[in-house]
């Protein structure tokens, strides 16, 4: 057919407004990424004790849970999927791990009981959303409450310390030569592999597809369900192991261990860019928001500004990050509309 | 109608965005008393022009003139002050509120303590439904209208803010023969009450059944204005592409070869029953019928998007066990849906990326993805069906519908199927491209593919199909083979008249 249909020229229509190298740059992670050197060079030159090797390990080691789990949650997030449980789970193991180390448990025992604790929360999720089709925000509210609610039945109001010293230094001892605590190079290895999952394989293709439209992923074959509940098992497994590494960094078993963390956890992966309806999203972005995160609370701390303002700025990032790619994409539709359409719609 | 000028008029108007010169030198006029067809492919100019008359865009050149004064419209605003109203494809009402209410939003009569009058609302509402001539209950909320009664109620608006001219954007794209029909009547009475209709549609035989004359244009630049008494469905479609089509149903002559898809008894409770047929290796079946006949459900059911309560699916040797797209779709089977923008595409994701996500396992190199297969791939999908791009990481969100549907196509036919499902394979495209389709469809069919076609276009149906199942009701009601299928045969099993044996 149409033999004038310039078939080998495909730039048919020039495009209006293309994603030329300055667009390039502006993309949110690329700014995240730049907040994150201002604020450290910022913390490096207005507060002394800032850029030492041993408070950055510390400021790191601070950030292992939030950044395990963060790992998951950009999963989650990326197909239009949260879970709010995760600080929930985190306690509820803390709290196991208390209790069976009381009860004579060795630690090489409790921790794979952990994960399967883990599994078992998340599947309870997972299974709440795929198969009765309730939207993830409301389960995971009510997981959340619920998973608490038996921390403080498996160890009340108590606190469980004095674990092995050999197991508490994996925890908080930096990898011999390097500032990089155990857990947050543990944290580094599975951003890679979760890198490569949600950038480099199919896996992540239909993360985005799901997360963008959700309908036209299961008309093409993907299985959106079984995905989903993949990803909320293993948010609870991410989340229980956090639980442990939580309680041996501590030294002391809660069960009110890792309370609001997961709005921490949240905050970082908006802020790397990851869009909360979906579909958007890199995990570069995220790691660069974890850090930021970690950076801001280490500061804060480090100046003695009080917890409660801590949680304000943790708030007022939240809103920003969610706000600021809106308030851009508002920018950008105003002035295309005062261009005109984009010229596909103009038939 | 010559005294005085026209209501709404274009003169010479340009209108460009960026390098692109969507408008070149375009006149249009709009007399009172006339139903003014718009004609032209897709990118030919029909919604920039829309949008120039709507106030939505201003001209860069050139006069918007009403009743032959130039004027300028600042905006929507200004256009509908001016009595200029615009009817899209599909309305968008406030669903909670009532048709009356929805009808005088913004405007609703009030009685004394500034309290809304119900009553004159509701009054007022029901005047005007009588004045077009239809049925409809101004108390009832407009959730669940159909689309066409949406469209309605879009007019009634547009009528009672005294609207002289009424532009109709592809209005009946959504709609099935009866409600065309409806909206004609309702048409051709605002015409007769002296206000002046602009029509855009892709079906040309609504074009010469409803319109006087006829404006055409062809990549934004005016081609003519004529009387359609005396012109020709093939002068028309040669103004609007520039060219003759070769021949608008390019059915190949094939030999069919051995079942390929089997249908035995299917059954979704309170939706279809007793479905059962058989499509051949080479053989183009369609499946007619109204809309709301079931036949959408029948397909979707065929391919695991919905569960069936009975009967079975068979792809060559497997029995499929349903409710599984994936095993639907490793079995050789492949669904082009209805419904592009929601089930066919993702409309932010990128060109490369929606026709690699049905094989995401082939474009493997190891555990990883290889982007090089990936745009490969795509890069030979995209000539292969002379799709117009501008690069494959742009959105398939602003392609045209028509090369978004070949996107669609490319995604599916890349699984290499052994049964194609394409539902509605042309609704909403551009002649150019639907006779591109038809082609390639033809060609596949040629090529040994077993294709199951569901339409609401009857010539397609016709032209197209090698056999030609009827449905009714939820029930197949009629098998015709090919040189007995005509209108008639096959609207009289779609409207229950006959009832055949079905195979």
């Amino acid at each position: 057919m149409a033999p004038e249909a310039p078939a080998k020229v495909p730039a048919v229509r020039p495009r209006v407004e293309g994603p030329g190298p300055l667009h390039r740059f502006v993309r949110w992670d690329v700014i995240v990424t730049a907040l994150l050197i201002v604020v450290f060079l910022g913390g490096a030159f207005g507060t002394s004790d800032f850029a030492t090797s041993d408070n950055l390990s510390f400021a790191l080691d601070d950030l292992s849970e939030i950044a395990l789990i963060a790992l998951p949650m950009t999963l989650l997030v990326v197909a239009a999927e949260v879970d709010l449980s995760v600080a929930s789970v985190l306690g509820l193991c803390s709290a196991l791990f208390g209790a069976l180390w009381d009860a004579g448990w060795a630690i090489e025992m409790i921790v794979p009981f952990l994960l399967v604790v883990g599994v078992v929360a998340g599947l309870i999720n997972g299974l709440l959303v795929t198969r009765l089709g309730l939207p993830s925000l409301a389960v995971t509210i009510g997981t959340m409450t619920l998973y608490r609610g038996l921390a403080y039945v498996v160890l009340g109001t108590k606190a469980v310390a004095e674990f092995p010293q050999n197991y508490a230094d994996l925890a908080t001892k930096t990898v011999p030569g390097t500032p990089i605590p155990y857990p947050f190079a543990l944290f580094i290895l599975l951003a890679v592999v979760t890198a490569i999952v949600l950038h480099a394989t199919g896996l992540g293709r239909a993360l985005f597809a799901i997360g963008a439209q959700e309908e036209a992923a299961f008309f093409a074959g993907i299985r959106v369900k079984r995905i989903k509940l993949l990803l909320f098992v293993v948010s609870g497994i991410v989340a229980a192991f956090a639980g442990a590494v939580y309680t041996l960094r501590y030294g002391s078993a809660r069960a009110d261990n890792g309370l609001g963390l997961e709005l921490a956890v949240i905050a970082s992966v908006l802020l790397g860019g990851v869009d909360f309806d979906g579909g958007k999203g890199t995990l570069g972005g995220v790691v660069a928001g974890v850090l930021l995160i970690g950076l801001l609370r280490n500061l804060l701390m480090l100046r003695d500004v009080a917890t409660e303002i801590q949680s304000i700025v943790t708030g007022l990032l939240l809103i920003v990050s969610v706000l600021t790619p809106r308030i851009a994409a508002l920018v950008r539709q105003t002035r295309r509309h005062h261009r005109g359409t984009t010229p596909a719609a103009s038939s | 109608m010559s005294e005085s000028p026209p209501i709404l008029a274009l003169k010479d108007v340009r209108k460009a965005f960026g390098a692109v010169r969507a408008l070149q030198d375009v006149s249009l006029e709009l007399w009172g008393g006339e139903i003014h067809a718009l004609a032209g492919e897709n990118g030919a100019g029909k919604s920039t022009l829309v949008k120039t008359l709507a106030g939505v865009h201003r001209p860069d050149e050139g006069q918007v003139l009403l009743d032959g004064r130039p004027v300028e419209f600042h905006g929507p605003g200004d256009a509908q002050h001016a009595g200029v109203a615009v009817i899209y494809q599909e309305p968008t009402l406030f669903p909670d509120l009532s048709v009356a209410e929805n009808i005088f939003m913004g405007r609703q009569p009030r009685s004394r303590f500034g309290r809304i009058d119900r009553r004159v609302l509701r009054a007022e509402t029901a005047k005007l439904f009588v004045r077009l001539g239809v049925a409809l209950d101004p108390d009832r909320p407009a959730r669940g209208l159909s689309i066409a009664d949406q469209q309605i109620v879009e007019i009634a608006k547009a009528i009672s803010r005294d609207a002289r001219v009424l532009i109709m954007d592809e209005p009946t794209a959504a709609l099935s023969g009866n409600e065309v029909a409806r909206l004609f009547t309702v048409a051709r009475t605002l015409r007769d009450q002296g206000c002046a209709l602009l029509f855009i549609s892709h079906r040309l035989e609504e074009i010469f059944d409803l319109c006087r004359r006829v404006t055409t244009l062809r990549d934004g630049r005016y081609i003519s204005t004529e009387l359609l008494d005396g012109l020709t469905a093939d002068d028309l479609v040669q103004r609007m592409v520039g060219r003759e089509l070769d021949t608008l149903y390019p059915k190949q002559e094939t030999t069919i070869g051995e079942t390929v898809l089997k249908v035995s008894r299917l059954t979704r409770e309170g939706v279809f029953t007793d479905v059962s047929f058989e499509v051949r290796s080479g053989e183009i079946v369609a499946l007619a019928g109204l809309v709301g006949a079931g036949r959408s459900e029948v397909a979707r059911a065929i391919f695991g998007i919905d569960r069936y309560d009975a009967g079975t699916v068979e792809v060559g040797t497997v029995r499929l066990a349903g409710g599984s797209p994936t095993t639907a779709m490793s079995a050789g089977l492949a669904l082009v849906p209805e419904d592009r923008r929601q089930q066919g595409l993702v409309m932010e994701g990128s060109i490369e990326r929606n026709i690699g996500l049905t094989q995401l396992r082939s474009l493997r190199r190891g555990p990883v993805i290889s982007r090089k297969i990936e745009r490969d791939r795509a890069a030979d999908w995209a000539i292969r069906l002379q799709l117009k791009y501008a690069r494959l990481s742009d959105a398939v969100g602003v392609l045209s519908g028509g090369n978004q549907q070949k996107v669609v196509l490319a995604k599916w036919l890349s699984t290499e199927p052994s049964v194609l499902i394409i539902d509605e394979p042309t609704r909403g495209i551009d002649v150019g491209t639907k006779s591109e389709v038809h082609r390639l469809l033809s060609e596949l069919a040629g090529q040994g593919l077993a294709v199951l076609m569901i339409s609401s276009d009857l010539p397609e149906v016709l032209g197209m199909a090698d056999r030609v199942l009827v449905m009714h009701e939820g029930r197949l009601t009629a098998e015709i083979p090919r040189d007995q299928a005509t209108e008639e045969t096959v609207m009289a099993a779609a409207t229950g008249q006959t009832r055949q044996e079905a195979a």
